[in-house]
């Protein structure tokens, strides 16, 4: 496949026509094997951007008793005399958590070794869609700005662990980064979600349309197997995720009580009733259970 | 230039070890200066204090210059050091960002040393006409052989040394089945760890790449396929089932054992647990979160006469051997009850209910004796991220004696005391004026 893609470039070159330039063929490239290695890239950078974070709020979990002046350096006002405060310490376990489960694990194993992956060993020449598959690299590039941008606010990033439960996360009165910062990751995660399903909606078009001759499903190799179910999965269980946030998007920008009742916070009782935080938990855990699924096939 | 030639020249390189060096020398130049400024401070500090000297200026000046200083410049113990020999204090150079960037730079500099001398030694050796240089299949065979003992080790290790503290003794009677059940699904994977892991590494060392032997391909085995597939199968099931009856087993409890428990209620709020014991009735009165006030912080609904004996109190006191029954509730966000050695954890929501009812098998005073550490506690902690005093959200339990139980209760103050009766009183007051007033217009 390569060889030939190299072929036909160059056999494209001779006749003076589609020229690539260094836009189309690094950034906004449309060929399944470089979006994998965009994939790639990106995922690795969350990884080690997530694996240091890890490595600071650790430090303090190891020796709770002292100072670390590295932590100033790279957390300033949320580490003054090298020790983290309380609720950054949570935030850095938050942000730690979504970027592995979202960003590495989800998108940096599926984007890229289905990119990879499914056009060549279906012998097809890219994906259904190669538009769409741009797309789905950069509003996942998008979402993982928009999750490190958070650190730049005011209040914080979110910092109601990963799994974002609210009431905590619904009512910034509770925690500091439950302000900007969770309306950001909440516009991060509803970009993931949108990159993950335009990922997946090509994934299972090329596997069904675009099989070389004499491939049926039954002779699809094995790997294939595991991303097109990967895709199935992710397709049923995304938009409840998307469902999931609007929910609480609705909750904290315009008064509604889907997660919310009964709720006294600070001494003031909240006019929020009906709700339950328990419908978050089975929304978001149902998704949850599809990582797990996601990460094993 | 393509742009991956522009990686490899040297040129990047150099700028980056050059500007990352200029900062570094720029923090090492600042730190140089705050010492001399904070010397030069000591000094200024020295002669303010000897010009505001009562007698003899020049005099009293010298004498206290020498003390300032070796005040401000001794090794801490009063002891004076010569000005030359101050030791710099560094501490800029650790708040850094450059510091900690030159360090990764450097790190990876000396790792790609390392690789192109090695990528010369191989060169130099075929140029030489000589058999390869390193055998690497060899070399990572050997590295995996050595991950495999070593990480097996660690295992070993991490069971042996950490193992207690998840296998500590339960302290409730359905902890034992949580434990038994814990133990079985530990047994399993340790033993599905050990063979894959040797399986998985002992291959990848016995079957280095060589020269001198052919790979074997062999792409299907149905036996392998189905004990593979079924096996892992037949175990989960049971375990998942196992889960399934455990559980079952613990939280279904008939309505009579439901009543004839102790009933005590929790409820989480940031960030302290509120604790209400059901008085001679054993029934704990109803609440509404709307009736919150300053001097009814649970909201109990005082109306209901069940609530009128409820008592208040600071730490979790159990009878042993006694069955409890906790109404676990929150008034904000959600909280976990956990209490770890009794094995009990339970989710605290607002606006609804959860329930776990236990029995504790052993008084502290025996669990001290059973644990050999006579420091030990019973302990209720928060298991659910509630905010930023979450790591602080605990209460101690204490285990005693039935006798020692009713002695304690007796001495726990009334919720329905008379600061609340006055506010009842004043707010039906109001209320009749209210009508009253009403009524007459």
């Amino acid at each position: 496949m390569a060889s030939t893609a190299h072929d036909t470039a160059v056999h494209h070159d001779d006749h003076g026509h589609h020229h690539e330039t260094f836009l189309t063929k690094y950034v906004f490239s449309q060929d399944h094997k470089m979006i994998a290695k965009q994939f790639l890239i990106t995922g690795i950078i969350m990884g080690v951007i997530a694996m240091f974070l890890s490595v600071l709020f650790r430090l303090q979990l190891g020796w709770p008793d002292k100072s670390f002046p590295i932590l100033e350096t790279f957390l300033g006002k949320w580490a003054e005399g090298g020790r983290i405060k309380p609720d950054f310490y949570l935030a850095l376990v938050t942000i730690h958590g979504t970027m592995m489960v979202f960003f590495v694990l989800t998108a940096g194993l599926s984007g890229t070794f289905s990119n990879l992956l499914i056009p060549l060993q279906l012998g097809a020449r890219d994906m259904a869609s190669p538009f769409i598959n741009m797309l789905s690299y950069w509003f996942f590039f998008l979402a993982c700005v928009i999750m490190m941008g958070s650190f730049f606010v005011e209040s914080g990033p979110a910092s109601a662990g990963w799994t974002v439960y609210p009431p905590l996360s619904a009512l910034p009165k509770a925690i500091s980064g439950s302000g900007l910062g969770m309306t950001l990751w909440l516009v991060s995660m509803t970009l993931f979600v949108a990159s993950s399903l335009m990922g997946a909606l090509n994934y299972i078009s090329t596997v069904l349309n675009m099989r070389t001759k004499g491939m049926d499903l039954w002779r699809m190799p094995l790997t294939i197997w595991a991303f097109f179910l990967t895709a199935i999965t992710g397709v049923l269980s995304f938009p409840v995720l998307v469902a999931a946030v609007v929910l609480l998007i609705f909750d904290r920008s315009f008064g509604t009580s889907f997660y919310l009742s009964d709720i006294v916070m600070q001494g003031q009782v909240l006019p929020n009733q009906g709700g339950s935080p328990i419908l978050w938990q089975h929304l978001f855990l149902f998704q949850k259970g599809q990582f797990a699924n996601i990460s094993l096939l | 230039m393509r742009v991956r030639n522009f990686f490899k020249s040297p040129l990047l390189y150099s700028l980056v070890l050059v500007v990352g060096l200029m900062t570094a020398l720029g923090v090492q130049a600042q730190t140089t200066d705050t010492t001399a400024v904070s010397m030069s401070t000591a000094m200024d500090t020295a002669s303010t204090a000897a010009a505001a000297g009562p007698a003899s200026p020049t005099l009293i000046s010298t004498d206290v210059d020498t003390t300032q200083l070796s005040w401000n410049l001794g090794d801490g113990q009063g002891n004076p050091v010569e000005i030359g020999k101050i030791a710099p204090d560094y501490t800029p150079i650790y708040k850094s960002f450059s510091y900690y960037f030159l360090l990764f730079f450097l790190f990876c500099a000396f790792i790609a040393i390392i690789g192109r001398s090695l990528k010369a030694y191989e060169l130099t050796r075929s140029i030489q006409g000589k058999e390869k240089g390193i055998n690497w299949h060899r070399i990572q065979a050997v590295l995996l052989g050595i991950v495999l003992v070593v990480g097996l080790y660690g295992a070993y290790w991490s069971y042996t040394t950490q193992g207690a503290m998840v296998n500590s003794i339960s302290g409730t009677e359905h902890g034992e089945r949580i434990d038994f059940m814990f133990n079985i699904t530990v047994i399993i994977t340790t033993i599905v760890f050990v063979i894959t892991h040797i399986l998985l590494f002992g291959f990848s060392v016995r079957y280095a790449g060589s020269e001198k032997r052919k790979a074997y391909f062999y792409p299907h085995n149905n036996a392998i396929e189905r004990l593979w597939t079924i096996a892992p199968a037949i175990v989960l099931t049971v375990l998942v089932l196992l889960g399934f009856f455990t559980w079952k087993g613990i939280t279904n409890i008939s309505d009579s054992d439901q009543k004839n428990a102790l009933q005590v209620e929790v409820t989480g709020e940031q960030f302290k647990w509120s604790l209400r014991y059901s008085g001679a009735d054993n029934q704990i009165g109803t609440r509404n979160y709307k009736l919150i006030s300053p001097t009814n912080g649970l909201g109990i609904d005082f109306t209901d006469k069940k609530s009128w004996d409820d008592r208040l109190a600071g730490d979790i006191v159990l009878p042993v051997n006694r069955s409890v029954r906790f109404t676990i509730g929150s008034k904000d966000v959600l909280h976990s009850f956990y209490i770890p050695t009794f094995r009990v954890q339970m989710n605290a929501v607002p606006g609804m209910p959860t329930y776990f009812q236990f029995t504790p098998k052993y008084t502290t005073a025996e669990m001290r004796g059973k644990l050999n550490d006579p420091k030990f506690d019973y302990i209720l902690l928060c298991a659910k991220i509630c905010g930023a005093g979450h790591y602080n959200m605990q209460v101690k339990v204490r285990v005693v004696s039935e006798k020692e139980y009713q002695e304690w209760l007796t001495k726990q103050p009334l919720y329905y005391n008379d600061d609340v009766k006055k506010e009842l009183q004043m707010a039906s007051a109001s209320t009749s004026a209210q009508v009253a007033l009403t009524s007459n217009n």
